[in-house]
């Protein structure tokens, strides 16, 4: 596509009001100032547009990890990155309000006093960007955390199917943001991606974007399901075109949830998206992640192809619990210069 | 600087591999070594040594041995000692010490991925990652070969003695590109590794040493440009493989044309990239950085001219630069550094004068702003734009991190711009359409063609160059060819002049009205340029008529018409075996009367047997025109590798003497059944065959263009073929000084030469006289990487 070939934007937001661009940039790429998203209108020539190569993509997301490593005090700081990028979670039916107090108390302190003290990083205060939990126990992580700056992260929208009413769905938002979540992660209905219902996509998403009112909009795409890499481009496009926030890989539920080579289609989207529309979205892998080293090929991968403002949490996330534990023994062990042990370390 | 501090910047920060290990083992050489003959490590005859050197740092890491052509006698001697115990194993016992070889590279995979990084200056990611894993993988592959070689290669045989010479941009790997094949195939090696990257090559030589390979099988002699030389020039050497430059290459061409020695030669490129519209762009750029920020760019088949479809230009640019932004050069021992140090300071000058050239010819150059290491040789990425055909930097290999980017409107006018080099080893497609890739996959003039990917190489999968590029293949089962020669040719007889008892020649028959025969070119009999006829005499001296001579010009015009014939390789090969059978119908026809002829030259009994095989021959090569498959590899890789023969293009053709119409047959069927156009000089023992061949050729469909035949003097008309810039081989069947003349004089173009290296055919032999053998020699072989998946 030349320039004058490429899908047209209008920069307005999903009401037709024009974005102002200047103020309140949220991140830069290549020296440009990103604004949030407020949404665009759709573009369906666009969405047509998008080609994948899986075979190059596979290659590309397998040399981040061969291309890129850090070591040493580097390593610490970015192992200390990912917690703080962390949506610690826990979504599981046998779920209560003493689990998730204690996953609470574990994300305000992620790391072991005597270990922060050791590295020396008592005045960075790491915690973790937010706690994930369902509506239930939306309140019971708002109360537990309060005081801290992480936010409470609330799974919506029928997750993890995403299959309930409509209207279910929508009020289902309402709720959580009532009661406190100040993000909403959703499911999309996959069907509108395998048919190709862009228009009901977008429609479907941009009525989440408006029930979350100040809440931050995190997409969940289902990748697992949607299979090709093709429809996680253009399932992540049209997503950020109806206002998303963040869009993220899976719902941990899934058979296949977050690869690097879904991670790398969805952060390449997202630059396209930020170099024509000039707005920033982020991103949230989720679901088998459970390594330090893991948590430092994501964070090359949004390096890499984004730039250092996707290090941060308001553009980053890691979907993960159990990655926690594994960085928490690779700290002590720069700490002491011991191996350490699972054990040693207070649990979720 | 405080965690904290790198908290806040999340930048990468060194990450170095520890080469203490690999400085341990230098230090149990004392850091000096000999050469590796015989088994054993011998100091160099003159005693002289020359300092190997880290380009990442200027400081020196070795001193190795300076090879003097009593080295490489010493060297060659060994090989040669070592030859008939080595060819006495069985191919199972020779599979065992390539797999031991296999598992030592494994063994001592660091050390020599080290190695290779101080001494090169490649990224420590590439030598580990890449490098190395490619030579275990190629010695595991060879050893199946040696495994199955009786099997699937039998009547062949080795070729002997090989003296190889590599380039220092892929030490090790190339070396496993020599080695392997060669031992595989019963060989022994003298290899003359790079002058500036030596150190593998010797860290193998331990490994052979350890494993127990018999003495002499590999020997090691290290040197500069005047010891490959001293080898090239080796008489007792039976085949020289060499990768280089392209200059180098015509060097030992010419070097070798007096002696019988085999040749292959993989050189030079300026191959394309070219990146359509409809291609998946993101994936395109990170093919770029595997293309021509892969190993500083110093690779034969970078992707080194990128072609961007007009429409996406823009769009790419932008692309392509955002990302050398994030390139990051530097310690090549660094494992987060994309780009390490130039071989050396004469190619970092190089490059860098060629850039300059570039832009004082207008070329835009852009480059990222990003940091260099002060001291070592380094060279930032490079962009170059408004960049034309005519620009010194799309025509001259650079060698270096250097793109030169143009642009295309169409793909037709994309392969006219990728075929648009003198050059033909790799080739880049992008586009998620595979008929576009297939479509200009097929038309492009290169070995390799890599649709959607790059730089993908396997043991299992040829790999060597059109045009001056070079010749023969590495890699697979044409690789392994190269290193064989059918035994019967090997022991066959100097070709000396047939004697024929004039008793078995009949009267000639009396003509009524004047025959003249004439030149054809282009499907017509025209008049010899020069205007000029000779007398043509029967064996017992008789007058049998006169034939045209021709001359340059009418080369030229054949050449001309030949080149045109391109539509013949594209036509189906049912189409051209249907011609070929209608050839032989009509020569059917017609075979007493031509038998009658030919007799009074060859004799009555040679001339029946002439035409009887030459009709059987047109049956056996009809019958392969549609058979001569290629092949589906199988790499490590989730992708079909298709080998497709193709037609070499247009060849000329020096008829074999004392065969008049059998010989002409026998050279001209396989590459006209294969879809080359020839042009052919017949027997000048008896050129009126000419008259015949035509004859029969307007009555059988042949199209114009693709049989040329100009009789003459073939030592003349040699001449202007072998130097024919426009000839993309040269088939010479004659005496040892026609052949070596042919391989002298094809140094221009470096097209393919193939002889009878002055020895006899008998053509009548069918096991002799055609089939495989002809035909691998009448294609090429083009590899078409196609990496799948969705």
């Amino acid at each position: 596509m030349s320039q004058e070939n490429l899908p047209r934007l209008d920069i307005v937001d999903m009401h037709g009001h024009a974005i102002a661009t200047g103020s309140s940039a949220i991140a830069v790429l290549n020296g440009r100032p990103l604004q949030p998203n407020r949404g665009t209108s759709l573009n369906l020539d666009w969405i047509e547009s998008v080609r994948m190569n899986t075979s190059a993509v596979e290659r590309r997301a397998a040399s981040i990890s061969t291309r890129r490593t850090v070591k040493k005090d580097w390593q610490i700081a970015w192992l200390l990155r990912a917690i703080s990028c962390m949506d610690l979670t826990t979504l599981s039916g046998d779920d209560t309000e003493e689990r998730v107090r204690r996953l609470c108390s574990k994300a305000r302190q992620p790391i072991q006093h005597e270990i922060v003290q050791k590295l020396g990083i008592a005045d960075l205060n790491i915690q973790v960007g937010a706690v994930c939990v369902y509506h239930l126990f939306v309140e019971t992580a708002r109360r537990a955390l309060e005081g801290t700056r992480i936010n409470v992260a609330a799974v919506s929208t029928g997750f993890p199917a995403g299959l309930s009413p409509f209207e279910d769905r929508v009020s289902e938002i309402r709720r959580s943001v009532a009661a406190g979540a100040q993000e909403i992660d959703v499911v999309i209905t996959r069907a509108h991606v395998f048919g190709a219902h862009w228009q009901k996509l977008y429609d479907e998403i941009v009525a989440f974007k408006d029930a979350c009112g100040p809440a931050h909009l995190k997409v969940i795409l289902g990748t697992g399901d949607l299979s090709t890499l093709r429809n996680i481009a253009k399932a992540s496009l049209v997503a950020m075109m109806a206002g998303a926030d963040f869009i993220k890989t899976s719902t941990g539920k899934e058979t296949v949830n977050a690869t690097l080579p879904v991670g790398l289609v969805m952060t390449r989207m997202i630059r396209e998206f930020a170099q024509e529309t000039g707005i920033a979205v982020g991103f949230k892998p989720a679901g088998g992640i459970k390594t330090a080293k893991q948590s430092i090929e994501w964070l090359s991968l949004m390096k890499e192809e984004l730039g250092n403002s996707w290090l941060e949490p308001h553009l980053f996330r890691f979907g993960a619990s159990s990655m926690l534990g594994d960085i928490e023994r690779q700290l002590e062990f720069h700490a002491t210069g011991r191996y350490s042990a699972e054990y040693r370390h207070p649990i979720a | 600087m405080s965690v904290l501090e790198k908290y806040k910047m999340m930048e990468y920060g060194p990450a170095p591999e520890d080469p203490k290990e690999t400085l341990l083992w230098l230090d149990t050489h004392k850091r000096k070594f000999g050469h590796f003959i015989g088994g054993k490590w011998q100091a160099p005859s003159e005693e002289k040594y020359c300092a190997t050197s880290d380009p990442a740092t200027g400081e020196k890491i070795a001193d190795v041995a300076q090879g003097s052509s009593a080295d490489i006698n010493a060297a060659v001697k060994a090989a040669r000692v070592a030859l008939p115990a080595w060819q006495g194993l069985t191919g199972d016992q020779r599979a065992r010490f390539l797999y031991a070889i296999a598992r030592g590279i494994q063994k001592h995979s660091r050390r020599l991925a080290v190695l290779e990084t101080i001494d090169n200056g490649k990224p420590i990611r590439e030598s580990r990652d890449i490098d190395i894993p490619l030579v275990a993988r190629h010695f595991y592959h060879h050893a199946g070969w040696a495994q199955l070689l009786d099997q699937e290669f039998s009547g062949y045989t080795a070729c002997g003695v090989v003296g190889q010479i590599i380039p220092w941009n892929f030490p090790l790997l190339m070396l496993a590109w020599k080695i392997a094949p060669a031992l595989a195939t019963a060989n022994t090696v003298v290899l003359k590794p790079a002058e500036f990257t030596p150190l593998t090559a010797l860290a193998f030589a331990e490994i052979c040493s350890e494993i127990g390979l018999p003495a002499g099988v590999v020997n090691i002699v290290t040197g500069d440009g005047s010891t490959g030389e001293a080898l090239v020039k080796h008489p007792d050497v039976d085949k020289i493989a060499f990768t280089g430059s392209t200059e180098v290459g015509r060097a030992i061409r010419r070097a070798t044309a007096q002696s019988h020695k085999k040749l292959s030669l993989e050189l030079g490129g300026k191959s394309p990239f070219i990146i359509f519209e409809d291609a998946d762009l993101d994936s395109a750029v990170e093919g770029l950085v595997d293309g021509i920020w892969f190993n500083q760019g110093q690779v034969c088949c970078a992707g080194s001219r990128l072609l961007m479809q007009e429409s996406i230009a823009e769009k790419l640019t932008r692309k392509v630069q955002d990302r050398m932004s994030t390139l990051r050069v530097g310690s090549p021992l660094d494992k987060a550094i994309d780009i390490g140090a130039i071989v050396a300071r004469v190619q970092l000058e190089r490059i860098d004068s060629l850039v300059k050239q570039g832009i004082a010819e207008g070329a835009t150059c852009w480059q990222p702003e990003i940091a260099l290491p002060s001291r070592g040789f380094y060279y930032k990425p490079t962009f170059l734009s408004n960049v034309h055909p005519t620009s010194i930097v799309a025509q001259q290999e650079i060698f270096g991190p250097v793109l030169a980017a143009m642009t295309f409107r169409t793909p037709k006018e994309a392969v006219e711009l990728a075929n648009n080099t003198a050059y033909g080893l790799a080739a880049s497609v992008w586009s998620e359409s595979i008929n576009v890739s297939l479509h200009v996959a097929s038309q492009l003039k290169a070995g390799v063609v890599w649709v959607n990917c790059t730089n993908m190489f396997d043991a299992s999968c040829g790999f060597g160059g059109y045009r001056e590029s070079g010749y023969g293949r590495e890699g697979g089962r044409e690789g392994l060819l190269e290193y064989l020669e059918p035994a019967w040719f090997k022991s066959a007889s100097a070709l000396v002049a047939p004697a024929f008892s004039p008793a078995t020649v009949p009267e000639v028959a009396n003509l009524s009205i004047d025959r003249t025969v004439k030149l054809y070119i282009g499907g017509k009999q025209v008049r010899p340029d020069s205007g000029y006829s000779v007398e043509v005499r029967g064996a017992n001296g008789q007058l049998l008529g006169e034939s045209p001579l021709g001359n340059r010009k009418d080369i030229r015009n054949a050449v001309e018409a030949a080149r045109k014939a391109d539509s013949w390789a594209k036509t189906t090969a049912h189409n051209r075996a249907q011609v070929l059978y209608y050839i032989a119908e009509n020569l059917s026809q017609r075979s007493d009367e031509i038998s009658q002829r030919l007799a009074a030259s060859v004799g009555a009994e040679q001339a029946g047997k002439e035409v009887s095989t030459s009709i059987d021959r047109l049956f056996s090569y009809a019958a392969w025109t549609d058979k001569f498959d290629g092949a589906a590899h199988n790499p490590p890789f989730r992708n079909i590798a298709i080998a497709m023969n193709e037609p070499l293009g247009a060849v000329g053709l020096l008829c074999p003497p004392e065969y008049p119409l059998l010989g002409f047959f026998s050279l001209a069927l396989p590459l006209i059944a294969a879809g080359n156009a020839v042009v052919a000089v017949p027997s000048e023992k008896y050129p009126l065959i000419t008259g015949d061949l035509y004859q029969v050729f307007e009555t059988s469909d042949l199209p114009g263009g693709v049989a040329n035949i100009v009789p003459g003097r073939a030592s003349e008309l040699l001449k202007t073929l072998a130097e024919h810039d426009d000839l993309d081989a040269i088939w010479c069947y004659g005496d040892e000084t026609l052949c070596a003349t042919a391989k002298a004089l094809s140094v221009g173009n470096l097209k393919q030469v193939w002889t009878n290296e002055g020895r006899a055919i008998d053509f009548f032999d069918t096991k002799q006289g055609e089939g495989r053998w002809y035909l691998q020699h009448a294609y090429q072989v083009k590899n078409i990487w196609v990496p799948y998946g969705e």
